[in-house]
């Protein structure tokens, strides 16, 4: 397990950009109008929004980032570090922070990186930046964590495509060397099937056969470029090792669930959710949920949780957060940190 | 005491189906549906009806179902039987 204390640094914003673009499950002609109450219903997700194929999750970023470097009135040449945090890049190569960098006219001595990670992302984005601010040298840093995942899922697959929405998301983090947060983080490759695209890299590289469309069972048709995910283990994986790495965290620190104002937590789908929020005792009241109007933005949801349900109780005062992202890889993790005066501007459409 | 068992066995998987039925009652007409039939082969099932079964089995039995189990299980007795056996 990684247990992380660090010292030094503290998030000052957080801005989410999604597409305008809505898409109603009560819609979604794949299933019958029997089967769409019953998803919205045990997924909690009414609609998500998706982007057009012009729109990257770059894009997304880059508007998140603009508005949040604005409203927090940063200056460019300041920002020390960018990490894009996504399995939605502009290219295989360059990496698309760089790109980044660029088009948000940060200098050049401005250190960028990306973290190839999904539903985690967020939390070990945090980590990764706040190791490198705790240092010291570095003052202030952009974490840019987003997907569109709309692009990578089947039609005609009813496991993922009335899941997944799409959002961009950017935080502030600067250097404060009164603040400290707490970090768990776990990660197991053997389950890594479980969430999967198997074409279009360099174990399975593109060829004819990538673009087939089978059907895999009843309401289940796509090819081996879209997105594979076996529900019943991430349902198994997320409820069980979850929750136990959350008691971990709060054992170490020695706190309850009661010492939380808010638990954010990235937003898989409302049956899954609330088996987590249960076990480890955290209240209705206490964990905002996105997912009703945006659905599962992978390693955006936490931020965009953030920006969408919480942007009026965070602006003023001290708030305890716990967050906990977990998905892909499989890899999941949370951290334990203090909000003060957070600045989380009204969700941005692009 | 093998029909007193037998009895206890079958209040259980009654009470067993009945709380699946409950689950489902909103949205599906499982009014027929019995111990020994195969909830999976409706036309309307998938993975997330599962995912409603194994929730609805944490919550009540306070039993976690393992995807295998799920997936080789065929009938509604055979998930009871599970969750029996794995209660003890």
């Amino acid at each position: 397990m990684a247990f992380m204390n660090i010292s030094g640094w503290k998030i000052s914003g957080v801005a989410a950009a999604v597409p305008r673009n809505v898409e109603e499950n009560s819609d979604y002609e794949h299933l019958s109008s029997i089967e769409r109450k019953f998803l919205i219903k045990t997924t909690g997700i009414e609609r998500r929004r998706v982007a057009p194929k012009n729109i990257v999750t770059s894009d997304l970023c880059e508007v998140a980032a603009n508005a949040l470097l604005d409203k927090l009135k940063w200056e460019r040449e300041d920002v020390d570090l960018i990490i894009f945090v996504s399995q939605s890049p502009d290219y295989y190569l360059p990496a698309t922070s760089i790109i980044l960098q660029n088009k948000l006219k940060l200098s050049s001595n401005c250190l960028a990186f990306d973290i190839g990670l999904g539903c985690s992302g967020y939390v070990y984005g945090l980590s990764v930046i706040a190791s490198m601010i705790s240092a010291g040298h570095l003052k202030k840093a952009l974490l840019l964590v987003g997907d569109v995942s709309s692009s990578t899922v089947s039609y005609t697959d009813k496991s993922t495509y009335p899941l997944f929405g799409d959002a961009g998301t950017a935080t502030a983090i600067e250097y404060d060397e009164h603040a400290t947060a707490h970090f768990n983080l776990k990660s197991d490759g053997a389950g890594h099937e479980a969430i999967i695209i198997r074409d279009g890299a360099l174990r399975n590289m593109v060829t004819k056969d990538s673009f087939e469309v089978k059907q895999v069972s009843e309401g289940i048709s796509r090819c081996a470029l879209d997105l594979e995910l076996d529900g019943l283990e991430v349902y198994d994986f997320s409820v069980k090792r979850v929750p136990v790495m959350i008691k971990e965290l709060l054992d170490s620190i020695d706190r309850t669930a009661q010492n939380y104002d808010y638990f954010v937590m990235h937003q898989a789908n409302k049956i899954m959710n609330e088996t987590i929020r249960k076990k480890i005792g955290f209240s209705a009241d206490q964990t905002p949920y996105s997912l009703k109007n945006y659905g599962n933005t992978s390693s955006a949801s936490i931020p965009l949780t953030i920006c969408s349900e919480l942007n009026n109780s965070l602006k003023v005062g001290k708030n305890r957060m716990l967050l906990s992202g977990f998905g892909v890889g499989l890899s999941w993790g949370a951290v334990d940190l203090e909000l003060n005066n957070c600045i989380c501007l009204p969700i941005i459409e692009v | 005491m093998g029909r007193y068992r037998y009895k206890i066995l079958s209040m259980d998987i009654e009470d067993f189906l009945e709380k699946i039925k409950a689950e489902f009652v909103e949205d599906y007409d499982l009014g027929s549906l019995g111990a020994d039939d195969n909830i999976k082969n409706m036309d309307w099932w998938s993975s997330m009806h599962a995912l409603v079964i194994i929730a609805l089995i944490d919550a009540e039995y306070d039993i976690m179902l393992e995807p295998s189990e799920m997936r080789n299980a065929s009938t509604v007795r055979e998930l009871f039987l599970i969750v029996k056996n794995k209660k003890g």
